[in-house]
């Protein structure tokens, strides 16, 4: 029954919305705090559609960084869904080309991590149950940022309000939430220390670069673990 | 009262955001694509992916403790302790309750 699958799929979505709406308004705002408007911020959510990465987009755009690093950076922090899309394509194996198209467009940490668990109890994973939960989560961080940029426009100064430590923190949760990775340690120390230093030596924005490059070439050197505990 | 913010700064930013929104669709297709071409990632180039999403957030934390000032520093290790049990929500609590009292307290 579709339409039971598609609701089926949106009560999924209720807990998601909950977590992830106040990093929507929190976007909302701090995108006006740089120099957004309510469109453009708007716009980002409707089309990029990955949180993190559009924190990261506005800081840097905020500083004035070139536009070909913000988009690298954009791509840099998104480069976890290759992963998700690659490990997900045999739940979605038998949607159309179109569906796909559309599916995939949608595919966030959680959408990504609900369809496997779906998949791995063996219940269908239908088009429309996908699209049920996928929407439940889309519609909902647009009227979150839009709810957030309208309020973000109305404050004055983020910082006697407290909103600037609020960024760093939220990178650092999701550092922490892939602390069961092979090599978190290393590579976030490492990435870390190699930030500062190219901070204080070249600056901002290759910092970013720099810092995590010295991580990604890290982890590609130390010895494979056996067992794949990360997913 | 103006209504500026309500509308586009500049185009420039509105093409920003439409290459990182193709870049991001590439993640999302590129992995689906990958696999039907291909049947085994080598595991050092999964390993150096994996590293990818903490190798670059952790150099948007480190900085901001090293040079983001006492107050800063304090808050995101009062919220990294209550991370280590807590998720992001009780920690960005957490970080802002601590700067605000800071601030207000105006020790900073």
């Amino acid at each position: 029954m579709a339409s039971r699958d598609f609701w089926d799929g949106a009560r999924r979505g209720v807990p998601i919305v909950l977590s992830a709406s106040p990093f929507g308004a929190l976007f909302g705002a701090l995108a006006i705090d740089n120099g957004f408007s309510i469109v453009d911020a708007l716009f980002m959510s409707a089309t990029v559609f990955a949180g993190a990465s559009q924190m990261v987009g506005l800081e840097l755009f905020g500083h004035a960084v070139q536009p070909w690093l913000i988009v690298l950076s954009v791509f840099a922090v998104n480069f976890r869904h290759v992963l998700y899309s690659a490990s997900m394509a045999r739940h979605i194996a038998h949607f159309s080309l179109v569906q796909k198209a559309a599916a995939l467009f949608l595919l966030t940490d959680p959408q990504y991590a609900e369809t496997e668990k779906r998949g791995e109890r063996g219940e269908p994973v239908t088009f429309v149950w996908y699209m049920g939960l996928g929407l439940a989560i889309y519609l909902p961080w647009l009227v979150a940022t839009a709810l957030g940029a309208v309020f973000g426009g109305l404050i004055g100064d983020p910082k006697a309000i407290g909103l600037d430590v609020m960024l760093p923190i939220y990178f650092m949760a999701l550092v922490l939430g892939f602390r069961r990775r092979d090599h978190w340690l290393p590579v976030v120390a490492v990435s870390s220390v190699v930030s500062v230093i190219a901070m204080r030596l070249v600056g901002s924005p290759w910092h970013v670069s720099i810092g995590a490059l010295a991580g990604v070439v890290l982890a590609a050197c130390l010895p494979v673990k056996s067992g794949e505990t990360a997913r | 009262m103006s209504f500026d913010h309500l509308l586009p700064q500049d185009l420039r930013l509105i093409g920003v955001i439409i290459l990182a929104a193709i870049a991001t669709y590439l993640t999302r297709i590129g992995g689906a694509i990958m696999i039907a071409r291909m049947e085994k990632i080598p595991p050092r180039m999964e390993a150096a992916l994996n590293a990818v999403p903490a190798a670059v957030l952790s150099t948007l934390v480190a900085p901001a403790i090293v040079f983001g000032g006492m107050d800063v520093t304090i808050a995101i290790l009062v919220a990294f302790v209550v991370g280590l049990r807590l998720s992001a929500l009780p920690m960005l609590l957490a970080g802002w309750a601590v700067v605000m009292l800071l601030r207000s307290a105006g020790l900073f």
